[in-house]
């Protein structure tokens, strides 16, 4: 039962780094190859703000929050926004160019070095409460409570809100969405700035739970994209579904033999590929 | 489907697929392989062992490329059968089998492990397979890494190379590699002349027309991604026999896709000849800047970043549209022929 508990509880992290993954591929057919280094960005920001002024973790978080919107939309103007209209392939080139790139500028400036933003944050990353025989992180609760508000929050924007509407509709048909007034690289471009921000927040939990260095981002995006199919391309409450899944079957996968955690998320996802619908929540035809 | 060998169309166009210029660069080509056999005899070992690893970034660049170029299939995994094939090395050395077969059975063995594995991964399209084979690539590594007796994660040698002397081990490894390139770049070539070749050439142009039009889509590219394995396996084995020592997490490391993506967008991505170009390419700077740690990598990556937005058919590309040199052909060449009614007129050629 602890087991589930905690599995349920990784799987909002997962989901949290997922959400950017699955929004950008439903607005605009891309999947950012670089999307795992870009939350490791947000990681390294807020370590460098908490260790440089002192100031308190949430305080950076919320910094750095629209530092990486903007990142965002810079990388759509200088990067994505040709890369698009060059065809379906070259998206995924210049984003893995793009990992290569941040990965090996955060080797140059931080060393291969584990950082961690533990210590910094107090008793809030490492307290639990039990219940009834189960252990519950309260930090775990906190990444989960904020992967659905995220969630939510998405949702609401996509349905309720003028740019939200716009977007579903840019994701339907860019074409026609010109033809009635919207301007689609604004759109674009909005899609990926709110990603990127939101993968940054995936960052930040990511500091505050574990070490990161470098080289941690290439494991994110394959987790963050593991989640993504797992619930089945499109639909955010798939992305929760999907990101407990992975996170359940890697807890069991540790349970087993430690070794195991990461196999076992693997296989689950290679079984669903597998399986003739490919995906839990899968439904043909929906984009966002 | 259009006749090849100067096949005559109305309005005074000949299609043509070998140029005067390309005989000539084939048989350059043969000449450049005899060249290559006799380097062991001329240099010493350490020209033959750089001469290795220059033909097994060859062997990777092309089958990249292949994959790629000519199937649309962007693959973040490749170092997964590389990494089959250095360990399936191993394990059939330690099984009896002598060094140089295994290297052989062990990139087959790669291919016959893609066959089970593109009936997955090839449901998948873009995005979705380009990271779905980065998991595969991570969970080969990691079932290598769980057993023991392949070294488990600190590493593994090849043994049985030893009986040779130094000098003729690089010399007898050069030569293997040697056949290996050119058997598994005639592979490739051969294949893309093929029927096969002008299927997926309609596919990247077009995936639905060309399902309606009756082309095996899924068939085209299961043999280019069988093909690919077997080619990416040999050139992992090929590597260990280079280095005598392999770790599972270099050997299916996703730097192996960064040098890929690389050699090709710069040498030209979809082209024959570019991939060769780019591994050259890559192989000097390599040389030259190697040992400058991150920057190296920044600059690998901001280049094929560069490449893919502004030069997408790479060195080859640019050239071939100028030049119109066409010395190793896969496609076919539209010639205006000079008759009387276009007499003056530029002798264009069309890359079909």
């Amino acid at each position: 039962m602890n087991v589930l508990v905690q599995g349920v509880l990784l799987g909002g992290f997962y989901a949290l780094l997922a959400c950017g993954l699955s929004l950008m591929f439903g607005v605009m057919r891309i999947i950012n190859l670089a999307h795992g280094d870009i939350a490791v960005i947000g990681a390294y920001l807020v370590w460098v703000l908490v260790n440089q002024t002192s100031m308190p973790p949430w305080l950076a978080a919320l910094l750095v929050l629209p530092i990486m919107w903007v990142a965002g939309y810079v990388m759509y103007v200088l990067l994505l926004e040709r890369s698009r209209r060059a065809g379906q392939l070259v998206p995924l080139l210049t984003t893995f160019g793009l990992a290569i790139v941040i990965e090996n500028v955060l080797l140059q400036i931080f060393s291969p070095d584990d950082h961690s933003l533990l210590s910094s944050t107090g008793t809030l990353a490492t307290s639990s409460i039990s219940f009834g025989g189960l252990t519950i992180s309260i930090f775990g609760m906190l990444t989960l409570a904020t992967a659905v508000v995220v969630l939510i929050g998405l949702q609401f924007f996509l349905s309720r809100t003028t740019s939200g509407r716009q977007m579903r509709a840019t994701a339907e048909d860019p074409d026609v969405a010109e033809l009635v007034g919207i301007n689609a690289r604004a759109v674009y471009a909005k899609a990926t700035a709110i990603a990127v921000a939101i993968a940054g927040l995936g960052g930040i939990f990511l500091a505050i739970r574990q070490t990161f260095n470098p080289s941690t981002g290439p494991t994110q995006l394959i987790f963050a994209f593991e989640a993504v199919v797992i619930g089945g391309f499109g639909s955010p409450w798939g992305t929760l579904l999907g990101g407990i899944v992975l996170g359940v079957a890697q807890v069991i996968g540790a349970q087993v033999n430690p070794q195991y955690f990461v196999l076992f998320g693997h296989l689950v996802f290679l079984a669903v590929l597998a399986s003739p619908r490919g995906g839990l929540l899968s439904r043909r035809g929906r984009t966002v | 489907m259009i006749r090849a060998r100067g096949g005559q169309l109305s309005g005074g166009f000949r299609v043509q697929r070998w140029t005067r210029l390309s005989v000539v660069s084939a048989a350059v080509t043969v000449a450049v392989i005899v060249v290559l056999a006799v380097v062991p005899f001329l240099f010493g070992a350490d020209v033959t062992e750089q001469l290795t690893s220059l033909l097994i970034f060859v062997i990777l660049a092309v089958m990249w490329n292949a994959l790629a170029g000519y199937g649309g299939l962007i693959s973040v995994g490749q170092q997964a059968f590389i990494g089959l094939g250095a360990y399936g090395t191993i394990f059939l050395t330690q099984h009896g089998i002598a060094p140089y077969e295994a290297m052989i059975l062990a990139g087959l063995g790669a291919g016959a492990v893609a066959v089970p594995t593109s009936l997955i991964m090839l449901r998948l399209r873009g995005g979705q397979f380009a990271i779905g084979m980065w998991v595969v690539a991570e969970v080969f590594g990691i079932l290598v890494t769980l057993d023991a007796g392949l070294g488990g994660g600190t590493g593994i040698s090849l043994n049985g190379l030893d009986v040779f002397a130094p000098g003729y081990r690089q010399a007898y490894t050069f030569w293997v590699t040697l056949a290996c390139t050119t058997v598994l770049l005639g592979l490739v070539f051969f294949l893309l002349r093929r029927r096969i070749g002008t299927s997926l050439q309609a596919v990247l142009d077009d995936e639905e027309a060309a399902a309606s039009l009756g082309v095996n889509v899924v068939r085209s590219k299961r043999v280019l991604f069988v093909v690919a394995a077997v080619g990416c396996g040999i050139a992992g084995a090929l590597y260990l026999a280079n280095t005598l020592f392999i770790q599972t997490t270099s050997v299916f490391g996703v730097q192996w896709t960064a040098y890929m993506l690389f050699m090709v967008l710069v040498g030209g991505l979809g082209t024959f000849e570019g991939p060769i170009i780019g591994a050259i390419i890559f192989y000097l700077i390599q040389a030259q800047f190697g040992d400058s740690g991150a920057w190296y990598f920044v600059g690998l990556g901001a280049t094929a970043i560069a490449f893919a937005l502004f030069l997408p058919h790479g060195i080859w590309g640019a050239v071939d549209r100028r030049l119109q040199l066409r010395l190793l052909p896969v496609g076919y060449t539209l010639r205006k022929l000079d008759t009387p009614a276009s007499a003056g007129a530029d002798p264009a050629a069309t890359d079909t």
